[in-house]
């Protein structure tokens, strides 16, 4: 019977849908768990210990209390955007997922222009950030909103240039191509222009992922936590969800594109191989995170148009040429 | 260290006319034009409940995008009216208020209160007591600093430097409460001496936290001082020139990053500073990375003046009698501390009653509060909360 049902294309869709979502809400819990574990330990301190065994349990008690918390919507604010942005912000995360292999086969809707879609589909978030400062009428959240439209338009264009790298040497736009590309240890991370693209990708989604040292749309110290400011209860965990969910996929992306998906030595399935050397790069950003201050808005758009977007281009001219010229494709 | 004030050889002059080339694009009205659309700044609240404002300063910016066109600083939510609270009582009753002044270091303002009502009276302070006293100011001048230290760091989101720094105001905050038993209004300097003794082993200790921290402050250079990020966050932001800086009548570490060597320990030596070997730390630049450094460097002037006070403090009294009502002779006094901030001064005027006529408060952070407005002009909002944070200011002093 259940087999059956699942021979119908639209019920299977439902299903790996539906399986995404819960993995990535378990996985975004485990995150959160991981980086304040992470940031007592680089910031000399414990972290949470309290709630269930070595304080693993402290996400979960999180995540039922913002569920529980009172939603407010402030008197000035534009109702209509207000209650729509984290919408904006969450479900493109969502979408994003829906192409993210975790293996061969393990992988929710494959087709040929994947990579173009996660560009594509992770922008509309932008959206989502600038209703909310917009709608929010708050003048911090408003100015945490204009900031990150500048900021993530801007760190955009590094991060399709590198990705653009890698799908010349992948000869391919299918991010299960990708990774199938790299088998047996050719990762692209060994090939030296893609060397340089995956510095340039990494930096560039530190800043789409609101990190420090480019964490400025949500500026604890000048701007009160930005355009989430006035979000409270399940409408702020929304936010919240959407910006571990994003780390995850940006790491993991990293790993698909870069550190070769799902390939490494035998013993372990692909898909564990996958979310070990995502759990790695997620690992590097928070190390990052709670090392670096921050940089100041001219600064984070000189570094992006002034340096991020040059080694791109000079990136991408010498992927293409060395594809062309030095037979480097990887197939 | 030179005190000379720096003077630009070359003042900017204007340039000989280029002819135009291309499209002529009238600048003028062009301004004009944008005038005329009645476009005007973004009027913004920060403060006083804000989480950079250290306390309950209000700072009303009028931005224009992100560049502050004016900013106007608001104080007084924290005024408690503590010149005329010392009016009336008696004068040894007032000492526990002044821990409320700059709560970050209690014991300069003791000092300083105890000081003038000991100047009124003429009593005199043993000599142990004096260099116990030494001792305290500078435990609590580096309790002070860490706090600078770590709130500056987390200003320019730097969040792991407030943990690091309070690691270390934490053993210093420990050794305070072992001698005074309180952690943060210590009340522990009285009219002509101190209450109490030091513990036994109480020198080992702060030795030993000595050690503790120089062997640290390599860990703060790495994680801020010689960050590229923070020196570009710093350098260059928020210039003081040292004319400047005299005019608006800084002082502490605000006023010796711009340049001039101005400590009241080396001015007017109180206490045993005079038999003290340290230096006066001064820089050059007066921008934030040097009022931040300033601070940096003056942990280490304090660790040595620390050493030294262990090394020739005397056995002896540590109070000297003074009568249980205070009746000081008519007349003025003048007390100067450098407290972490800058100078801090009190000015007692005494009628022969046992309560003074008038206590005048200098706070250096109401002084070096002045500055901001001007420094904050043109400057990103980011960059108010690093200037902001590089001053240094606690708002019980400021308001009073």
């Amino acid at each position: 019977m259940i087999a059956q049902a699942l021979e119908n294309p639209w019920i299977r869709q439902l299903v790996n849908a539906a399986m995404l979502l819960a993995v990535i809400n378990l996985g975004v819990l485990v995150l959160i768990y991981l980086e304040r574990k992470v940031a007592g330990y680089i910031q000399s301190r414990l972290g949470p210990v309290h709630v269930g065994p070595r304080g693993w349990l402290q996400s979960v008690a999180d995540a039922v209390k913002l569920v529980l918390k009172e939603d407010i919507i402030p008197a000035p604010a534009d109702r209509f955007m207000f209650v729509l942005a984290p919408f904006f912000v969450f479900v493109p995360v969502l979408a994003v997922f829906l192409v993210l292999p975790f293996s061969s086969g393990w992988v929710a809707y494959d087709f040929s222009l994947a990579a173009l879609y996660v560009i594509a589909a992770g922008t509309v978030a932008i959206m989502g950030i600038v209703m909310a400062g917009w709608g929010t009428n708050n003048k911090y959240s408003l100015l945490g909103g204009l900031r990150s439209a500048a900021q993530l338009i801007s760190y955009e264009v590094p991060v399709v240039l590198a990705i653009l790298a890698v799908v010349f040497f992948a000869q391919s736009m299918s991010l299960v191509e990708i990774a199938e590309a790299q088998r047996g240890f050719r990762w692209f991370i060994f090939q030296p222009p893609l060397l340089v693209a995956a510095f340039v990708y990494m930096i560039g989604q530190l800043a789409e992922t609101n990190r420090t040292p480019f964490d400025l749309p949500e500026a604890e110290s000048e701007l009160v936590s930005g355009f989430h400011t006035e979000y409270s209860g399940i409408r702020f965990a929304m936010f919240f969800l959407a910006e571990f969910a994003n780390t995850f996929f940006a790491s993991a992306l990293a790993v698909v594109l870069f550190f070769g998906g799902w390939d490494g030595l035998p013993g372990l399935t692909g898909a564990l191989w996958l979310v070990l050397k995502s759990y790695v790069l997620v690992f590097v950003l928070m190390w990052i995170r709670w090392t670096l201050p921050r940089v100041r808005v001219d600064q984070l758009l000189g570094f992006a148009w002034k340096v991020l977007v040059p080694i791109g281009l000079i990136v991408v001219l010498w992927a293409a040429a060395s594809v062309v010229y030095a037979g480097g494709v990887a197939r | 260290m030179s005190l000379e004030p720096r003077t630009d050889p070359n003042p900017p002059t204007a340039g000989p006319e280029t002819p135009a080339k291309g499209p002529a694009i009238d600048a003028q009205a062009l301004h004009q034009e944008i005038l005329d659309l009645g476009t005007q700044g973004m009027v913004m609240n920060m403060g006083p409940q804000h989480p950079s404002t250290h306390g309950v300063l209000r700072l009303i910016l009028t931005l224009d995008g992100e560049e502050v066109m004016a900013c106007e600083p608001m104080i007084g939510y924290l005024h408690r009216g503590l010149e005329k609270m010392a009016e009336r009582r008696p004068y040894r009753h007032f000492l526990p208020f002044t821990d409320r002044l700059d709560y970050v270091c209690s014991l300069a303002n003791n000092l300083a209160c105890a000081q003038a009502i000991e100047r009124l009276a003429g009593v005199e302070v043993p000599e142990r007591a004096q260099w116990l006293r030494v001792a305290l100011m500078e435990l609590n001048r580096i309790a002070s600093h860490l706090l600078f230290l770590g709130t500056f760091g987390t200003d320019l989101g730097a969040t792991t430097m407030l943990l690091y720094a309070f690691r270390e105001r934490e053993e210093a905050l420990a050794l305070l409460e072992a001698i005074t038993g309180a952690r943060l209004t210590y009340n522990w300097i009285r009219v002509g001496g101190l209450p109490d003794d030091m513990p036994e082993t109480w020198d080992e200790g702060v030795l030993a936290f000595c050690d503790l921290l120089e062997s640290r402050l390599p860990e703060y250079d790495r994680l801020l001082t010689d960050n590229p990020i923070f020196r570009r966050r710093t350098e260059g932001v928020g210039v003081v020139s040292s004319e400047d800086a005299k005019a608006y009548g800084l002082t502490g570490p605000t006023l010796r990053a711009s340049g001039v060597a101005y400590d009241i320990r080396r001015w007017a030596p109180y206490e045993k500073y005079a038999e003290i070997d340290f230096d006066v730390v001064v820089l050059r630049d007066g921008d934030t990375f040097a009022r931040y450094l300033a601070r940096r460097l003056e942990l280490e002037q304090s660790v040595r003046i620390l050493r030294q006070v262990f090394d020739k403090l005397p056995e002896g009294p540590i109070a000297s009698k003074v009568g249980k009502v205070l009746k000081p002779p008519p007349g003025i006094a003048f007390s100067q501390v450098e407290s972490p901030r800058g100078e801090l001064s009190f000015t007692m005027v005494s009628d022969g009653s046992p309560n003074p006529v008038r206590v005048h408060i200098r706070a250096p952070s109401f002084a070096n509060l002045t500055v901001l407005a001007d420094l904050v002009v043109g400057n990103k909002v980011a960059d108010v909360v690093a200037i902001l944070g590089s001053i240094d200011i606690v708002l019980g002093e400021v308001d009073r």
